[in-house]
This record gives C-alpha cells, sequence and structure tokens, in this order.
C-alpha cells in the first residue's frame, strides 16, 4: 500500500470510492428506466399510472390500483406504528428511569432483527384471523381478513423497531439542560415536550417517519402473504389490495411469456423507487425550510 | 439584612455519595451573593436544590428544609412550576428555546398564561432592553435565537428569564463561556439587577467574586467552609482554607 502514501494517488481512489456510491441510484435508475421502455413506448405515461386497466393479454397496464394499495398499505401503517414509537420514545427518554432504556434497547434491536417472512406467518396465524372474526365483525363487516389492515398491521410492526430506534437516539442526543432551561421558567413537564423537545426533535422526527415509509414502501413477502392480493380499488381497509412490490414478487418470472409484462414489471419497480425518492426529496426540503426557523 | 432564602441542614446523596454536607445558609435580599470553590464541590447541585431542578435528576435522596420566604420548598404542596417561576436560572452555557428571538422570550409569558400580544410585545422589548440588546435584535426578532453569537444568547436567556418576573436569579458560571466583554457585560447587569432581585451566583472565578460579591460562601468537598460579607471574607477570612484558597495555593 506504499503507493496510497502519494497524495494526488489517494485522492483518486477516495474519489473513485465516493464515485461507486453516488452512482449507485443513479444506474438503477437508468436501468429500470432502459427495460421499461418498451411498456413507456405501448402506453401512455397517464394511463400506466391512472388507469385500472389491467389486461396484460391485451397489452394494457393500468398501474393506479396497485399504487393506490401500496400508498394506502404504507399509511396506514405509519398510522399505526408513528405515534406509537413517538409516544414510547417520550415515555422511554423523558419519564422513565434510565434502566428501562438499557432494557429496551436490545428488545428492539431483536424485534428488527427477525426476518420478514415470520412476520408474514405471524400475520396468517394471529391477525388474519383476529381481523376476520372480531375487528371486522364489529364494525358489522364481513371479511375473511386478507386485507389492507393485516397488511397494514404487520407492516407497522416490522417498522416500529427502526422507526423507535431513530427517535431514542433524537430525543436522547437534545442536551438536558435545553428542558431544564424552560422547567426553570416555570413551564411544566409536559408544556416542556410540547413545546420544546419536538421542537427541537422535529427534522429528525420526519427524518425517522421517511425512513420507516421507504422501509414500508417496499416491504414485500410479509405483506404479500397477509394483504389479499386482488388488483382493485379498495373500498375500505377490510378488502383486499395488492401492492406493487407484491405484484413484482408474485409474478416475476411467472408470466414473462407474455408481451411487455416483464417491461411492465420493471416499470412497477421504477414506480416504487421514484415514489421513495420524492417522499424523501419532500422530507428534506420540510427539513431544510423548518431550520431556517429555529 | 433580611434573608430571602433560608437552607437548614441540607443533605443530599446521589446514590451512594453524599454531595452535600449539613448546609446551614441564610442567602440575603437583594444582594449578590457568590458560592465559590473547586469543582465538585457541590456548588452546582446546591443551585439546583434551590430551584428544584434536582427533581429531574435520578436516585437522590436529600433532607432538610429550604425557606423561601417562609415557606419551605422543599417539602411544599404547592406547585413546583410556580416555584420555579420565582427564581430565573441562567446556565453556564447559553441554551435558546428553538424558536426565534422574539418567541423565546414570550414563551416564559405564555405558558403562564398570558396570550395578551399587547403585554407580550411589551415585555419583550423592555426584558431586551434590560440586557442591552434591544439595539443589536429589533430588527431581527423573528430570526430563530441560535443564530446570535453566544454572548448574545446568554443575554437572551437572562432577558428571557427576567420576562417571568422572578424575585430571585440562579446563575451557575453564567460568564464560563463569554467573551470578556460580554462577562463584563452580564456582570455589570447583575450587580444593577441586585435593586430588584436577589441573586445567586456559582463560579470559581475570584477575581469576578471581589468584583461583583455582597456576600461570599465558599465550599469544599460538599460542605460550607465559610461565608460572610465580601469584606469579612475576602480581607479577614477565618478559616485557613479559605486563606490558602484566596491565595491560590490550595489543592
Amino acid at each position: 500500500m506504499r503507493f496510497l502514501k502519494n497524495e494526488k494517488v489517494l485522492n483518486v481512489f477516495l474519489y473513485l470510492f465516493l464515485g461507486i456510491i453516488l452512482a449507485m441510484p443513479v444506474l438503477l435508475i437508468v436501468g429500470l428506466l432502459f427495460k421499461s421502455e418498451s411498456v413507456l413506448h405501448a402506453n401512455s405515461l397517464s394511463d400506466l399510472l391512472f388507469s385500472t386497466e389491467w389486461k396484460p393479454f391485451q397489452g394494457k397496464f393500468g398501474f393506479y390500483s396497485y399504487i393506490y394499495s401500496s400508498v394506502l398499505v404504507t399509511m396506514l401503517a405509519l398510522l399505526i406504528s408513528v405515534p406509537i414509537c413517538l409516544f414510547a420514545a417520550i415515555y422511554l427518554t423523558q419519564y422513565a428511569k434510565s434502566v428501562y432504556l438499557k432494557v429496551i434497547q436490545p428488545v428492539i434491536d431483536i424485534l428488527a432483527g427477525i426476518p420478514s417472512i415470520i412476520f408474514g406467518v405471524w400475520g396468517i396465524l394471529v391477525i388474519v384471523p383476529l381481523i376476520s372474526h372480531y375487528v371486522a365483525p364489529f364494525f358489522g363487516i364481513e371479511t375473511a381478513g386478507y386485507s389492507i389492515l393485516a397488511g397494514a398491521v404487520v407492516l407497522s410492526v416490522m417498522i416500529i423497531p427502526f422507526i423507535l430506534n431513530i427517535l431514542l437516539e433524537i430525543f436522547k442526543s437534545i442536551s438536558k439542560e435545553l428542558p431544564q432551561a424552560s422547567i426553570a421558567l416555570g413551564a411544566t413537564k409536559w408544556q416542556t415536550i410540547k413545546y420544546v423537545i419536538l421542537r427541537k426533535a422535529f427534522p429528525g422526527i420526519v427524518s425517522s417517519v421517511v425512513f420507516g415509509m421507504s422501509r414500508a414502501f417496499g416491504e414485500t413477502i410479509a405483506v404479500l402473504m397477509v394483504v389479499g392480493n386482488v388488483a382493485q380499488i379498495p373500498k375500505s381497509i377490510f378488502e383486499p389490495g395488492y401492492p406493487l412490490p407484491a405484484l413484482i414478487a408474485n409474478n416475476y418470472g411467472e408470466m414473462l411469456s407474455i408481451p411487455n409484462y416483464d417491461s411492465a414489471l420493471m416499470f412497477a419497480s421504477l414506480i416504487l423507487l421514484v415514489i421513495v425518492l420524492l417522499f424523501n426529496l419532500a422530507a428534506r426540503m420540510l427539513i431544510s425550510r423548518y431550520e431556517t426557523k429555529i | 439584612m433580611k434573608s430571602k432564602i433560608s437552607i437548614q441542614n441540607l443533605n443530599l446523596s446521589i446514590g451512594k455519595n453524599q454531595i452535600l454536607k449539613n448546609i446551614n445558609l441564610d442567602i440575603p435580599e437583594n444582594q449578590v451573593t457568590i458560592i465559590l470553590g473547586p469543582s465538585g464541590c457541590g456548588k452546582t447541585t446546591l443551585l439546583k436544590c434551590l430551584n428544584r431542578l434536582i427533581d429531574l435528576e435520578e436516585n437522590v435522596t436529600i433532607t432538610g428544609s429550604i425557606f423561601l420566604d417562609n415557606e419551605d420548598i422543599l417539602h411544599t404542596k404547592s406547585d413546583l412550576p410556580g416555584i420555579r417561576k420565582k427564581m430565573g436560572l441562567l446556565s453556564q452555557r447559553p441554551y435558546p428555546l428553538p424558536m426565534n428571538i422574539y418567541d423565546n422570550i414570550a414563551y416564559g409569558l405564555r405558558i403562564n398564561g398570558i396570550h395578551n400580544k399587547h403585554i407580550i410585545r411589551e415585555s419583550v422589548e423592555h426584558n431586551l432592553k434590560q440586557v442591552n440588546l434591544w439595539d443589536e435584535v429589533q430588527h431581527r426578532l423573528k430570526e430563530p435565537a441560535s443564530r446570535l453569537s453566544i454572548g448574545q444568547q446568554q443575554r437572551l436567556c437572562l432577558a428571557r428569564g427576567l420576562a417571568v418576573k422572578p424575585e430571585i436569579i440562579l446563575a451557575d458560571e453564567p460568564t464560563s463561556a463569554l467573551d470578556p466583554l460580554s462577562s463584563t457585560a452580564i456582570e455589570k447587569k447583575f450587580v444593577e439587577l441586585k435593586e430588584e432581585y436577589t441573586l445567586v451566583m456559582v463560579t470559581h472565578i475570584l477575581r469576578q467574586a471581589r468584583r461583583i460579591a455582597d456576600y461570599v460562601v465558599f465550599m469544599y468537598l460538599g460542605e460550607i467552609v465559610e461565608h460572610g460579607t465580601a469584606d469579612e471574607f475576602f480581607n479577614h477570612p477565618k478559616q485557613e482554607k479559605t486563606k490558602a484558597y484566596l491565595e491560590g495555593i490550595f489543592n
């Protein structure tokens, strides 16, 4: 490695490795774009994105119901998991004795490390029957349980450890003196949390939500097992849906004799990627706008 | 000399470590009381007992009494925010709240139930003028407080504390992060403020204590070694330890 001692050579190497990292997302997008070219030629972009007509044999690929299912499942999962994580993180860092945090940390790590197939099986064994026998009848609805809701519940359990982990780090990184300054002014603990800590943590909270969203949006196998896989616009969360990752996983390698089908699935991947990127971009903009205010 | 705060038989341990040992002290009203002592002698802990910020720490056992105007604030049933409101706190480093300059001052008023915009505006202006910050920030009140310099931030924190109309100002080495000019500004302000407030300041800068102290408390290893008026303390110290500390041959 003697040649690395030469500053110029070292610089070239560092740029090279940085370049590899920067090139990866670009290569991914370009590759997917290239592969989905034929379906983009045969269909208009607005048909692909906003039509529900899914007739591969006639060459009609409308992704709307898949996109709709994906977004619905993900948003519902976030709606369940974000409040849980936020309150848990506030409790653990602001109220509980520090012992609790030490106990919960390994639990979070274990949860995060469980393979997603196990969450899928657990969903089938526990969540699906629970919805079919108890939750849906409570609302007077009949369902087999394989539904958007089942997918969202399984997803939310899967992303909780990730969101919670980030939130804990963020709340722990706020110096103790900041809330003390507020409390010394006569604020109650809850006022301090609401007006000072949450404000300070806001950019981090947004990041954690978007990170959870990205994971949830792309999660495939566990969702596919419980969500029902029916391509439709679900009228309620008790009806089945068919998210994009499930579409790709179920059909890739199976239906490729149909013209343009593989290209359509590549386009589905591209949609996934672009939506995740857009969310990340929106979060970045939100954070940087916010940071000029505090 | 009327005393504002009276500490009686105060003992405090965190876990098995005894931090404060049998503290008995009267803090005079409308004077600058300086608590002196080497690092780790319990100065800051004593200060935190006064506004009950010590409650936020874990594993604390505390005995004794602290009387504020004849009310024992260690064993009080009245609300803690109310007690803390009576004592402004200025910490070692400024911690501006994550909001703009205006809201930093308005915050204390708003949490105490004052929402009248006119009153808040007046208070913001009055208190910023009090700490000589108004001229520097009056055109940028909507900017984040974090953009101010450290010295400006510390003055903002003082103004924020004054806005809730405390009776006592507690300061924990408030100039240790500041440049000489800002330090002098804070010191001068403290001397002016004693007309209206009782000030208690922790420091380990002997010269600073000489400049502004009316009453001095010298602590060592959790105990009060000696306390008395500035004249007594600096010119006629009684204890050997105090003499050694004042002469700088202390270890």
